[in-house]
């Protein structure tokens, strides 16, 4: 198991050590801001055997966090630990700096003790951490309090605590989608997926029970054998429905109904958290299609000329329009004419940018620039990396649609149709690249 | 305020003055000087002097001052074990706090305090704490007994802590069953062979149950821990899969990787008729393909994990090509392994996207990945037969790039390409000649100096090319300068007129003035060749090489086995067994996957390098891997690649012959050459009669070079089995047969005793078999001369034949016997230990042996366990000898023995087997691969009869 865990900030001076086996010395911190943080080369591993101890290690900005141990420990769960812990880290002072780390290292010693005990890791829920580390102390409390605590710690539900109550019931879903593509330059899709995220902010009281519904191919095409023998109907329902290639949830969802009837239902956490991840493939509306022209004129020039095309609904408006085209390392200055936006050259990163505000569907859009190459002796070619773009979308470019999201609350007095619910659909640019 | 000002005190005398705080009498100024000393301690500064003062604060009712006060104590009791003392008091007390969070912080803390002076007084406190009402206390004491045991594993024994923790399987709260079972399993690993988790069908059900109850760490807890456990069989096995598989769909990758090993191994159990094995593998790809959108370091342990995955069963992802592309963003170390798992999965059908990904990867920035996307080149040339043109032109338009690096790697591919399509690909070579001057890397220089010599014929200036070589011999790698003089060697061969002087020069400087013994040694025997006999160095030197085979760097069948079991954990990602790692005997078990139970069918456990082979390698005569570097690793040698075969070892005769020129003195020493395998293996030879499965540590390489079978011992003849009665008295109206079956000399012989019990004499015997298995028939008849009195009794040996009619008997080895007397025709049955079949030239050329293994599908395969059986390897190799189980090779493997052996019975079937035989274990396993699985059940009854007696 996890033999110690340390902080370290970007100079490799310990923020945080915390040892938890005896196996592990206190050279081992310096082994890695030796061998790791201060070492010449680029890092070619998250995982470094040094002297027979192993580290793992994960970067945030610039702190780095590694769990040591000299076990053969299960790699994947060391990982989504260190994950994990950043993700408690944050939801109590935000952001993860040195800063930050340095001001609540009391606080996180307390964490790592609760988190993790001989290297095991236990409950992390924020929701429940927060109920008893407090920093403030937790000497108030009556007994009933107590084992309320202790009781949602290690109980089934240990991601929520009874008795929460709002004067609104209410419930906020985002279907938040990153499509990625990789086209070449022929406008050929070499490969291209949509990974999504249903995340939920719910305020209910009580403990409800809820069960979410999306036009999933198979829970679809399973309702409408059972259901009437409605050609008509059947038809359509095919054509709306998607198929979904895996999909992941949220430890609050009961994982062994899903398997057998596919239907998804849980007693949500309170506030905001990520209820399933989900990935596509098949009929993906891609949002944009990038066109890419590039012309190498004598040996110091290049003509570039991208066209970008919205395929979606004319009445939708994409944001966040923006286009990056690698730049050659010799180049010398750069004019760029484009119809709609602006566009810059930055040097520094080595590209030209694009930048539109919004557009509609079915629009095209073109930008063409000139570039001046210094001339050299480098026998090498320009690797020309891909063009690469970034938008956002109001609709869910896999064509997930949420049919209904139900909640059942038998002990308080109210039902389904007093929730307000809201729902969303974003979709942004993953990797969306063509290659030029 | 904040806290980030505890790390900035750094005056001298700080010490002192924090005493002094300590000591201080306000609660707020106490808790501000522990702080500082707990920042000064995180920062690497000794603070151990304060040790009483801080302890002085524990007794507080402040929880977080009393957390700090732990920490501190966690860190420097073992420093200070007599003072640790004082704090004993304070957590028994604190153990019976009415507080559950207290008693369980007390509890946690205590088992952390490693001094062994203390851990008989927190023996009492922590029984208590794990019969807690509270699950949070029980859930924490759980851990503590892990901890204990860590410290003083015989007072855990003896308090019955055990005991208590296995208790804590059936408790009601899912997390205390989570923390016992992860407490359980680490102290069962010391203990490898302690019965302490007792996985049974009920406990496994428990499991199960709180399975899906527990945290997401609970859940893996859970499920590593049933990955040690082996149904009874294929239904149970089912069942547990299909309790699993829910799991897939976590979003803990680390849960879903659990599952998938769970899922892996038991599928070993499952017939592969069964329509649930095709669902399940279904089930598989899709969590898989998700790992990938994981962040980038889980992705890496994914795809390290998948990279085994795909050699151990391809179906399951070689539809899902796409998903390892490599992306622009990706980190290297997720790229580099997207790559090899690319190659891995290429095949016919999506080649043609796969090479053009490798060509764009091969225009990239890092040097490391591009080289490694060319070298793909070259092994789906090799993997791919019908794309091995495209490859080809592809590398030449990376070559046309003058990019240095790709240059030089597509060269060195471009060499397996021409030993894997010999005479093809030729026109190439000119295009290669005119980049002699740029490559400045040994491999590079040395293929393509092989290059020149193999085909020295067509290489108009091959002289030219090869002696501009030669001006700076001495500078050269020794890869290079043994490839020089081979090379150089070949052209001599080719063009005897034109290159003497040359050959002569290499040969002068390779043996007069290098010091390096390889090089001499090499220079020495071509000299003697060509000076002896020109001919045979021709036959030598020139000899037809070895196909390369696509495979190169499989991981080895037996270590693949056991990285499945580690699936997710470090192993998987070092793809090293844990003892390679892992210090002391924790965790060093090795694993195995469970053998399939239906009977009938055949285990596919163990192949040899057919693992990731989808289609299985054509049986070429003998192949050896293309890269010679793992062999080249295994025997320490930084010589030439083996790709430069030269002799093979059976002109060892001629090799002798050479020693006339060097007098008597040196015979010893070219002796050594022959049968020291680091030597040998400068020759280039040894590589090529090594299987590539034998990729044997330097020990046993001498064996693969010595004839093994020969050089152990004498033969101890063949096992005969003790005689049987076949035929009572009573059902053959006196007359009583028992005999036996035996091989003596090549000739099978059925020992017959008949004993006449009847009261009157017996005559006019004779004999006859029905049709059977193997076509055995009486080569002559029942030699009974003299008619048989009462009460006399007479033994013949009837030699038998395998001439006679076949007819499939069920058990095999069935023969129904009629006997005739003057009395009467009496028929009786009896059973011949096959081995009396097992013919004397049943021992099988080795790269034959790997061809064949590899050629016959896995599901021919079939393993026993031989119980109880106390020889070491090398006196089961003898005794099996003598019943003609040959044994070809013999390596070790971390203390197990593993021998290779060929059968050929009478009938021309030949049966390969491998024996694993571990110093110390009376179990030894055998695998079976035969083209007629029918035989392996006999086959295997002869082993353990033959090695029982």
């Amino acid at each position: 198991m996890i033999g110690g865990l340390f902080i370290y900030n970007h100079k490799g001076e310990v923020l945080i050590s915390r040892v938890y086996r005896d196996d592990i010395g206190r050279n081992a911190v310096d082994a890695f801001r030796v061998n790791v943080i201060h070492a010449r080369q680029q890092v070619r591993s998250p995982v470094t055997n040094i002297a027979r101890t192993n580290f793992f290690h994960v970067k945030r900005s610039n702190i780095w966090l590694a769990a040591v141990t000299k076990q053969n420990v299960n790699a994947a769960m060391v990982f989504e630990f260190l994950y994990k812990m950043c993700d408690v880290m944050a939801s109590y002072f935000g952001k993860i700096s040195e800063e930050n780390i340095k001001n609540n290292f009391v606080l996180i010693y307390e964490l790592l003790d609760e988190i993790l005990d001989f290297g095991y890791p236990q409950n992390s829920e924020t929701g429940s951490l927060k109920t008893f580390i407090t920093q403030q102390g937790i000497k108030g409390q009556t007994k009933e309090e107590q084992s309320q605590i202790t009781s949602q710690v290690t109980g089934q539900i240990g991601w929520r605590r009874e008795g929460i109550k709002y004067r609104r019931n209410e419930l906020f879903l985002d279907v938040l989608e990153s499509v990625n593509l990789l086209m070449s330059p022929q406008g050929q899709v070499l490969s291209a997926h949509v990974s999504g995220r249903v995340v939920m902010k719910s305020y209910l009281s009580g403990m409800p029970e809820c069960k979410f519904g999306m036009n999933d191919k198979i829970i679809i095409d399973k309702a409408g054998k059972g259901g009437v023998t409605n050609e008509a109907g059947k038809s359509t329902s095919g054509k709306q429905s998607i198929a979904i290639d895996d999909c992941t949830f949220n430890q609050c969802v009961r994982l062994s109904k899903f398997d057998s009837e596919r239907s998804i239902s849980f007693i949500p956490p309170d506030g905001e958290y990520e209820l399933m991840r989900y990935r596509t493939t098949k009929d993906i509306i891609l949002p944009f299609r990038v066109i890419p022209l590039v012309r190498e004129v004598g040996r110091t020039k290049l003509e570039v000329k991208v066209v970008i095309k919205s395929n979606f609904k004319p009445s939708l408006l994409a944001q966040k329009i923006e286009v990056r085209i690698p730049t050659p390392l010799n180049t010398s200055g750069v004019q760029v004419i484009c119809m709609k936006g602006k566009a810059k050259y930055k040097a520094s990163e080595n590209a030209i940018v694009w930048k539109i505000k919004r557009m509609a569907g079915m629009k095209e859009s073109q930008i063409s620039a000139e570039i001046e190459l210094l001339p050299t002796n480098d026998k090498k070619k320009w690797a020309r990396p891909p063009i690469s773009m970034n938008f956002e979308v109001p609709f869910a470019p896999s064509g997930l649609k949420v049919r209904y999201l139900k909640v059942f609350e038998s002990k308080l007095n109210y039902s389904d149709h007093d929730v307000i619910k809201w729902v969303r659909y974003i979709g942004r640019s993953g990797i969306y690249e063509t290659r030029c | 305020m904040t806290d980030s000002k505890y790390f900035t005190t750094t005056k001298k005398g700080e010490i002192f003055e924090l005493k002094a705080e300590l000591n201080s009498d306000k609660k707020e100024k106490k808790k501000e000087a522990v702080k500082k000393v707990i920042a000064s301690m995180t920062v690497g500064k000794d603070v151990s002097a304060l040790f009483p003062d801080v302890v002085n604060c524990m007794q507080t009712d402040n929880l977080e001052l009393k957390k700090l006060v732990y920490l501190y104590l966690m860190n420097y009791a073992k420093s200070q074990p007599d003072m640790a003392i004082m704090a004993v008091n304070t957590f028994v007390k604190d153990c019976e706090d009415p507080n559950p969070l207290i008693r369980a912080l007390a509890v946690r803390t205590m088992g952390c305090i490693r001094v062994d002076k203390i851990t008989e007084y927190l023996c009492e406190p922590l029984r208590k704490c794990l019969k807690d009402e509270d699950p949070y206390v029980r859930k924490t004491a759980a851990v503590c007994v892990a901890k204990l045991h860590d410290i003083n594993a015989q007072l855990v024994e003896d308090q019955g802590f055990l005991d208590t923790l296995k208790d804590l399987i059936s408790d009601s709260n899912p997390m205390v069953v989570a923390n016992a079972v992860a407490a359980l399993s680490e102290i069962a690993e010391s203990h490898p062979n302690s019965n302490l988790l007792d996985l049974n069908p009920q406990s496994i059900n428990k499991l199960l149950t709180a399975l899906n109850e527990c945290t997401e760490w609970g859940q893996i807890f859970i499920l590593d821990c049933l990955a040690n456990y082996t149904p009874r069989d294929d239904r149970e096995s089912q069942s547990i899969c299909e309790r699993v598989t829910p799991r897939l769909s976590h979003a803990n990758s680390a849960v879903v990787l659990s599952a998938v090993k769970v899922l892996m191994k038991f599928m070993e159990m499952l017939p592969k008729d069964l329509d649930y094995y095709g669902t399940l593998l279904k089930k598989l790809a899709p969590p898989l393909v998700t790992l990938l959108s994981a962040e980038p370091e889980l992705q890496y342990v994914a795809l390290r994990n998948i990279n085994l995955i795909v050699q151990k069963r391809p179906e399951i992802l070689k539809h899902e090509m796409k998903v390892f592309f490599v992306k622009y963003n990706d980190p290297i170390y997720v790229k580099l392994e997207k790559l090899d798992i690319m190659i891995r999965l290429a095949s016919q059908a999506n080649i043609a996207q796969v090479l053009a990904e490798l060509k764009e990867y091969a225009t990239e920035v890092d040097v490391d990945f591009v080289r490694k996307a060319v070298r793909a080149i070259g092994r789906c040339a090799i993997k791919v037969e019908q794309s091995a043109e495209r490859c080809v032109s592809t590398l030449l338009d990376l070559i046309q790039t003058k990019v240095n690096y790709v240059v030089q790697e597509a060269i060195v591919v471009i060499k397996d390409i021409f030993r894997k399509y010999p005479n093809k690909y030729e026109s190439v070579i000119a295009t290669l000649c005119e980049n002699l001057d740029s490559l400045d890397e040994p491999e590079a220089r040395a293929a393509m100096i092989w290059i020149v010599g193999e085909y020295a014929e067509r290489i108009d200036n091959a002289d030219e090319l090869l002696e501009s070589f030669l001006e700076g011999f001495h500078d050269e790698s020794t890869q290079v300068q043994l490839q020089l003089l081979t090379a150089i060697v070949k052209l001599f061969l080719k063009k005897p007129t034109e290159t003497q002087e040359l050959v002569q020069q290499v040969l002068s400087l390779a043996t007069q003035d290098s010091d390096n013994p390889d090089l001499r040694d090499r220079g020495y025997i071509y000299w003697r060749l060509l000076s002896t006999d020109p001919v045979a160095a021709k036959e030598v030197v020139l000899a037809e090489k070895p196909l390369i085979s696509e495979e190169t760097d499989l991981i080895e069948p037996t270590l693949l086995e056991e990285l499945i079991c580690h699936i997710g954990t470090l192993a998987s990602v070092y793809h090293k067994p844990p003892s390679a790692f892992v210090e002391g005997s924790r965790g060093v078990m090795h694993k195995r996957l469970p053998a399939r139970t239906g009977s009938g069918e055949g285990t596919e456990c163990p192949d040899v390098g057919n693992a990731a082979g989808g289609s299985a390698p054509e049986a070429a005569p003998s192949i050896i891997p293309s890269q010679g570097d793992l062999l080249g690793d295994l025997l320490n040698l930084d010589l030439a690649p083996p790709t430069t075969t030269g002799p093979t070892p059976s002109t060892s005769g001629m090799q002798m012959g050479g020693m006339d020129l060097l007098g008597g003195g040196l015979e010893s020493l070219l002796f050594n050459m022959v049968s020291h395998p680091k030597m040998g293996a400068g020759f280039g030879a040894a590589p090529a009669v090594m299987p590539a499965s034998l990729n044997a540590p330097v020990g046993g390489g001498l064996g693969d070079l010595f004839d093994l079978g020969g050089g152990v011992g004498m033969p101890m003849g063949a096992y005969i089995p003790p005689k049987t009665v076949w035929l009572p008295a009573m059902k053959a109206k006196g007359l009583e047969i028992s005999g036996t079956f035996a091989r003596r000399a090549g000739v099978i012989q059925m020992e017959l005793v008949l004993t006449n019990k009847a009261m009157s004499v017996m005559t006019d015997f004779a004999i006859q078999f029905n049709r059977n298995s193997f076509g055995l028939a009486p080569a002559g008849p029942l030699q009974v001369l003299t008619p048989l009195g009462p009460n006399q009794t007479i033994e013949v040996s009837l030699p038998l034949s395998t001439v006679g009619p076949v007819m499939k008997m069920d058990p095999l080895n069935n023969l129904q016997v009629a006997v005739k007397n003057n009395i009467d025709v009496f028929y009786f049955s009896c059973q011949y230990p096959i081995s009396m079949l097992f013919v004397e030239d049943g021992k099988m050329e080795r790269q034959v042996f790997l061809a064949t293994w590899k050629d016959i599908p896995n599901d021919n395969e079939s393993q026993f366990q031989i119980q109880d059986c106390h020889l070491n390897s090398e006196a089961a190799s003898n005794k099996l000898q003598g019943s003609n189980i040959f044994t070809i090779a013999k390596r070790t493997v971390e203390g197990q023995d593993m021998l290779y052996m060929s059968i050929k019975l009478s009938n021309g079937i030949w049966v390969l087997a491998e024996l694993k035989v571990q110093a110390g274990n009376p179990n030894y396993t055998i695998s079976l691969k035969c083209r007629a699985p029918e035989v392996s059940q006999c086959v295997f009854q002869c082993y353990e009869a033959v090695l029982k007696n």
